[in-house]
């Protein structure tokens, strides 16, 4: 099964050991973006290189691997991840999300509870927070260095002048331990509330843009708002067509060409667990 | 009233000088941008500093405002020495109790964020978290500096120079600094526009007690708004004093010959 | 309030070859409060020039200038902006103004400078024009616009809009009309009367002799060599 013309999980091993190095210095600074060098990928930037570096570095022969792309397992980019990792590592792979130890993910969290032990790996496209406030990449690292973040509340306070309210739905920036300002991917701001006090260890990788960052379990992790615009995690009113779920994310599915619609749940493991009456989170492989 | 009269008479007693520098000196190597450039400047003082391109004008005010570290000399705010304090503590510094005006407001204004979100910047900066709070400074800034309130959220890149340069000072003195470095603040303005922003100058100085440096080539703006003039040639002071002494009897060859030069209307 | 001793002035021209022109030499002058002195001397004697060193305007070359017990000569420049705030009244030829500015706002401006609240600065200040019969609808508009006459009596309201304790005065009644040279010299008058001390030009020989307690001629003060 294994293409044995490749390293284990196809990264060189010195590669692996300097992403580890930088893995362990984020985990070591929670929030802080640590550069990496990050390596040319058999798959396009934007297609998950930075959390398919990420890992790389952290499998092992034992690990179960998960891969979800918006939530769902059977999309393209989390199949063909998933079958690369087959190929190159010959790890185990699951749709479940309790029964995975490394969960590469994109744009989402599982809605089942993580536990200690796991590893969530976000892709992420642009680490940094600061970019569409500030472009000059000396002037954020300043910024990140200073604690200047009073631009991030620029941003959510333009938010409020032209929609009303705090119209970032996604990417929605955080505080991590009361020191770093982050970007948690982009991540609708419904999961922002899974990022805090996390026992799993959640790991963002940047390909193209070679960063890395981290939040070790049970951080400390603040969604920015204003006093009298506060966050609110937010989801379509509506109840999962398939397993009639009202706390998950859903997705607005288009089903035919007269504009009928309907909404289901974007984690496909969450959904089809409940709907074949398991608990949650505990579907099939 | 009484509280306001008072506060002059305090700060005229002041003992310590708002800014004080000594020796400050920037070379660019061999050239030299200032040198041994010294002068206090008083609580509610205006000092104009002037000559002609390349005198070292604008070199000396990037130093005074922390944006380039002089080679040498001292530079105390209110009595701290700013080139020995961290950057941290100096860029706070920057955003809270200093303002500073570019002559181009594209460089002192984000040109994509709304005027609202412009003035507010600032107070977000030093920690300022009630949206209505800022809106409602930002609305009042926007008064101070005759821009209408609906433009609230319109950005900048839709204004006039002559808006864009108040909208530059309104999200300059929003924290209500105490020091103001203004960089040729009325060039490449209409002349009407310039009679208008120095009005508005003159009545922020005086209303808010402020203090200001300002560097231009302009002898009727210093006149106008400056108490005391420092005069500068090949980066060095050659005379300074009071802004109507050294204009109406100025001692030194080259001030002599500046104002000589200025064209009387 | 004004005392001057062996006050000396010359003016060296750097760009026409280091010229130096010796414009005043041992001037002694004193003008006690509630006082007013007029300068006389023929055009060019140093009348204008006395006054501006006074005022801190033109330095001193020698000598010695003191103004309510400060000296002038070598002061810093920020104890004449202190002195010129709250002592020492000017009232000039020429109104140097920032374009635009309201009349009234001009007038209030050194009553603003000492801190006194808006609104009784602005209504000193229009006391003062309505005084000097400055029209009501011209208020609101920029002096830069007016008429000699106009601009000179906005300039003796600005003058005048604060009780300073000592005043010099350049030909304030110059290009007045009859009635409004009255309200001038009713005005030096009250200052007088306030224990004002005043040292003032006055082309004018009826309104020297009407406010002036006596008579310095500045042609003493000329330099032998220049005379």
């Amino acid at each position: 099964m294994t293409v044995q013309d490749y390293n284990f999980a196809y990264l060189d091993e010195q590669t692996k050991r300097m992403i580890r190095r930088a893995l362990l210095k984020a985990l070591a600074v929670p929030g802080y973006q640590v550069p990496f060098a990050s390596r040319e990928m058999p798959m396009p930037y934007g297609w998950g290189t930075g959390g398919v570096q990420v890992t790389a570095a952290c499998l092992t022969p034992d690990d179960r691997l998960k891969v979800i792309d918006q939530g769902a397992d059977d999309t393209t980019n989390a199949v063909s991840i998933r079958r690369f990792f087959q190929r190159t590592a010959g790890v185990e792979t699951t749709q479940s999300t309790t029964g995975a130890t490394v969960i590469q993910t994109r744009h989402r969290i599982p809605e089942a509870p993580l536990s200690e032990g796991q590893i969530l790996v976000y892709q992420v496209p642009i680490p940094e927070p600061l970019r569409f406030l500030e472009p000059r990449e000396t002037e954020t690292r300043r910024m990140h260095e200073l604690e200047e973040y009073g631009l991030m509340h620029v941003k959510l306070y333009e938010d409020i002048a032209r929609h009303g309210e705090i119209a970032t739905a996604y990417a929605y920036p955080v505080k991590v331990e009361d020191r770093y300002v982050m970007d948690p991917s982009p991540i609708p701001k419904f999961d922002n509330p899974k990022l805090a006090d996390n026992p799993a260890i959640q790991l963002f990788g940047a390909g193209r843009e070679a960063r890395i960052y981290a939040l070790p379990p049970y951080s400390r992790v603040v969604s920015l708002d204003f006093e009298d615009h506060p966050f609110t995690p937010s989801r379509a009113e509506h109840a999962c067509a398939l397993c009639g779920a009202t706390d998950s994310y859903l997705d607005e599915v288009i089903t035919d060409d007269r504009g009928s619609r309907m909404f289901s749940c974007s984690d496909t493991d969450f959904c089809a667990s409940r709907q074949a009456g398991r608990p949650d989170g505990e579907g099939g492989a | 009233m009484q509280a306001a009269e008072m506060d002059i008479c305090a700060k005229m007693k002041a003992e310590v000088p708002l800014l004080s520098a000594s020796g400050v000196t920037r070379r660019y190597g061999a050239r030299i941008g200032c040198a041994d450039v010294g002068f206090d400047l008083w609580p509610g003082e205006v000092l104009g500093i002037v000559g002609e391109s390349g005198s070292g004008k604008s070199t000396l005010l990037s130093c005074l405002a922390g944006q380039q570290r002089p080679d040498a000399g001292r530079i105390l705010y209110d009595g701290a020495d700013v080139l020995a304090m961290p950057e941290a503590a100096r860029r706070r510094l920057a955003r809270s109790d200093w303002a500073y005006v570019h002559q181009n407001p594209r460089d002192g204004l984000r040109m994509g964020i709304s005027a609202g979100g412009n003035v507010g910047e600032r107070l977000m900066g030093v920690g300022a978290r009630r949206y209505g709070t800022i809106r409602d400074s930002a609305i009042d800034w926007l008064g101070r500096v005759e821009i209408a309130a609906e433009r609230i959220d319109d950005r900048p890149s839709g204004f006039s120079g002559g808006m864009q340069q108040r909208l530059q000072i309104a999200r300059n003195l929003v924290t209500g600094p105490r020091l103001v470095f203004m960089d040729e603040p009325t060039g490449g303005l209409d002349v009407s526009v310039q009679a208008r922003l120095l009005d508005l100058l003159r009545g922020l100085v005086r209303d808010l007690g402020l203090s200001a440096v300002i560097v231009t080539h302009d002898l009727a703006v210093v006149r106008l708004l400056a108490d005391r003039l420092m005069v500068m040639k090949s980066g060095r002071v050659v005379e300074t004093g009071l802004t109507d002494q050294v204009l109406d009897d100025p001692q030194h060859a080259y001030t002599q010959l500046l104002v000589s030069s200025v064209l009387q209307v | 309030m004004i005392h001057i001793e062996n006050l000396s002035k010359s003016f060296v021209l750097h760009n026409q070859g280091g010229a130096v022109i010796p414009v005043m030499a041992g001037a002694h002058l004193t003008v006690a409060a509630g006082e007013c002195v007029g300068l006389v001397g023929r055009s060019g004697a140093g009348k204008s020039t006395l006054m501006r060193m006074i005022h801190g305007n033109y330095l001193a070359a020698s000598g010695s200038i003191r103004v309510a017990g400060v000296e002038l000569a070598g002061a810093a420049p920020r104890e004449i902006l202190a002195l010129r705030r709250a002592t020492l009244g000017h009232v000039s030829q020429f109104l140097r103004v920032v374009p635009r500015v309201p009349t009234l706002e001009v007038v209030a401006e050194p009553l603003l400078r000492l801190g006194v609240p808006t609104d009784r600065a602005r209504d000193r200040a229009a006391a003062l024009l309505a005084r000097l019969n400055v029209p009501r609808r011209l208020w609101t508009l920029s002096p830069t616009t007016f008429s000699g006459g106009e601009q000179q009596r906005v300039n003796i309201a600005r003058g005048f809009v604060h009780d300073y304790p000592v005043m010099l005065l350049d030909e304030p009644t110059a290009s007045l009309d009859a009635a409004n040279r009255e309200v001038v010299l009713a005005l030096i008058g009250e200052a007088k009367a306030r224990g004002a001390a005043i040292l003032g030009i006055f082309h004018d020989e009826a309104a020297r002799a009407r406010v002036c307690d006596r008579l310095v001629d500045a042609a003493a003060f000329v330099p032998e060599q220049a005379a």
